[in-house]
């Protein structure tokens, strides 16, 4: 049965280190984060004190250029360990591999993670800027919201949703990849060029999204190498027993607010479905991964994709029949586990979208990342009558995904918005209020030095006793603002707040 | 739900070319406002490009992640 949809997001950045010689992206990544850390609180005061990350800090009263040359001796893995952070909004901040990588709190709804995607996009801003304050003159740190550098590496935008344990995961192989194949028509990011092994980058001049090239495999573990379209990382960070956390790497990281939302939300619906076992037609690819290059190589959306009982149809076709059947869903079965309330704006504007995307894509600019980027570059091509494997095209990709106000591309569009940019900025700090994220931000905010350690599903305290304290938080939607925010405003110290929360039933 | 599930139904059974063909007239009054638009923006675009397009693209190197 499906359970409601609890969902994050996580983004890895594109970073580049400029005006010094030997540039180090985990460097780079660790001095931003830390950058921002320093900068929205003293240690032991004021919002989010982190634990991990401060230490170093700590012993850098000033962040001086002194500070960072010791900074740049340090071992790559040493930093990476070193800056791990937990921020009063109930995200996490760190450094994976060579990027900064933000992952969202956990979200109610589709609207709520469009603003704490704001939010996360509003957090890096501020990094490069705290960053950029104590680099040398000369020096700057630049942050990318994309997901590949046009030269065949990619770092991902992984998507997360809770659904129930006891769905059959070959059932949530069959639709999943249906959607994920198809939803590309929307969820693209868009690029220039080609970035397939063994092939020439302007094989192809512009393609709906930046990942397509990446994936090799229809299912597997892996997410750097020979990637999958369904990833079967089992890391529930919840009851393993009652639930899975469906891991979704396949996915472009979005600026336009609306694809974001539709993202999540759509692929929402479809997992409801699954889990309910409400589809009855199997849609099966005569070959997914090449199903999924097709559709992402084809800005017409006309290219017949072969199935596997010999029929075709077009991504369109089959997101259409997605759509109506969610729409079923909903009226039949309810919206509660099908992404909440806001599922029935999802609904309508998944059908508008679609209807769009058949008769005049070109106004989806500012809703749909492909189109807007597809819209700058085929002016600025016409405008200067550049060849199509022009450089300038390529930069004017990259530098769509900017995340300086000045310089971004997309920012110059007047994208569709779906979030207040106030409630965007709040959500800096302020946690979601319907999941236990609420409780996490809530007590970092309050208790920063009581907190030793916390994660997705607990945390630890110390509440000056002899032994630290665990708090279990294996129910994502307990720990809400309904469930603690009295409990948390009444206790005067962490002491009491463990007390009375050990000694409530349940 | 009817009346949409009709509008549908003839979208898919159109044939390619006559999809082309209704391309044109169906332009919304929200495409041709970004074409008038485009100009400004490209104006604008011209004013915040990187400076050296090729330096940029080819300094931009990342290492795959997650």
């Amino acid at each position: 049965m499906a359970v409601p949809k609890i969902l994050g997001v996580e983004t890895e950045f594109g970073i580049l280190h400029r005006g010094t010689p030997e540039p180090n992206p985990v460097t780079a990544s660790s001095l931003l984060i830390n950058a921002y850390l320093s900068r929205c609180s003293a240690p032991g005061d004021g919002p989010g004190a982190p634990r991990v990350g401060w230490d170093f800090i700590d012993e850098s009263p000033s962040l001086d250029l002194r500070g960072f040359s010791a900074f740049d001796a340090l071992a790559p893995e040493i930093e990476t360990h070193l800056v791990n952070a937990v921020l009063t909004n109930g995200a996490r901040y760190y450094v994976d591999h060579a990027h900064p990588e933000l992952s969202t709190p956990e979200c109610l709804d589709a609207r709520e993670l469009v603003r704490f995607d704001r939010a996360a996009e509003l957090i890096l801003v501020e990094s490069m800027a705290a960053a950029n304050e104590v680099l040398p003159e000369g020096q700057e740190i630049v942050v990318y919201k994309n997901n590949s550098d046009g030269k065949g590496n990619s770092y991902g935008c992984h998507e997360n949703y809770l659904i129930d344990r006891a769905t059959p995961f070959g059932r949530i192989v069959v639709h999943a990849t249906t959607h994920f194949v198809t939803r590309q028509v929307f969820t693209g990011a868009g690029k220039v060029g080609c970035e397939l092994p063994g092939r020439c980058r302007s094989d192809i001049d512009f393609q709906l999204t930046q990942r397509a090239d990446f994936f090799e495999e229809e299912v597997g573990l892996e997410t750097t190498l020979k990637r999958p379209i369904i990833n079967t990382r089992d890391e529930p960070h919840a009851d393993p027993l009652r639930y899975r956390r469906l891991h979704v790497i396949v996915g472009d990281a979005n600026l336009c607010e609306v694809a974001t939302f539709l993202k999540v939300g759509t692929t929402a619906v479809v997992l409801a479905m699954v889990e309910d076992d409400f589809l009855h037609r199997e849609v099966r690819f005569a070959d997914p991964v090449r199903a999924l290059q097709e559709v992402s190589r084809d800005p017409s959306l006309r290219t017949a994709l072969e199935l596997a009982d010999g029929t075709t149809a077009t991504a369109l076709d089959l997101q259409w029949d997605l759509l109506e059947q969610g729409r079923k869903y909903v009226e039949e079965r309810g919206d509660v586990c099908a992404g909440g309330a806001v599922v029935h704006d999802v609904l309508d504007r998944w059908e508008d979208v679609l209807a769009t995307l058949e008769e005049d894509p070109e106004s989806l600019v500012g809703v749909v990342d492909w189109v807007t980027k597809r819209h700058i570059i085929d002016g600025y091509r016409d405008r200067h009558d550049l060849p199509p494997d022009d450089l300038r095209l390529l930069a004017l990709d990259l530098q769509y995904h900017d995340l300086r106000p000045e310089r971004s591309l997309f920012a110059r569009v007047g994208a569709e918005t779906l979030v207040d940019p106030i409630d965007a900025e709040k959500a800096m700090t302020t946690p979601p209020d319907g999941t236990r994220a609420y409780f996490r931000g809530r007590c970092l905010e309050r208790w920063p030095d009581r907190i030793v350690a916390a994660n997705w599903d607990s945390m630890v305290f110390d509440a000056g006793e002899e032994s630290l304290r665990r708090v279990p938080m294996m129910e994502p939607t307990r720990g809400s603002r309904a469930h603690v925010a009295t409990l948390i405003d009444d206790c005067d110290d962490i002491a009491e707040l463990l007390d009375r929360l050990s000694s409530r039933p349940g | 739900m009817a009346e949409r599930e009709q509008v549908r139904r003839e979208r898919v059974e159109r044939d390619p070319e006559s999809a082309e063909k209704t391309v044109e007239p169906a332009v919304s009054e929200r495409g041709k406002r970004l074409k008038e638009e485009l100009d400004e923006l490209l104006d604008e675009i011209d004013g915040v490009l990187e400076t050296n397009a090729e330096e940029f693209v080819k300094s931009y190197v990342q290492k795959g992640g997650e």
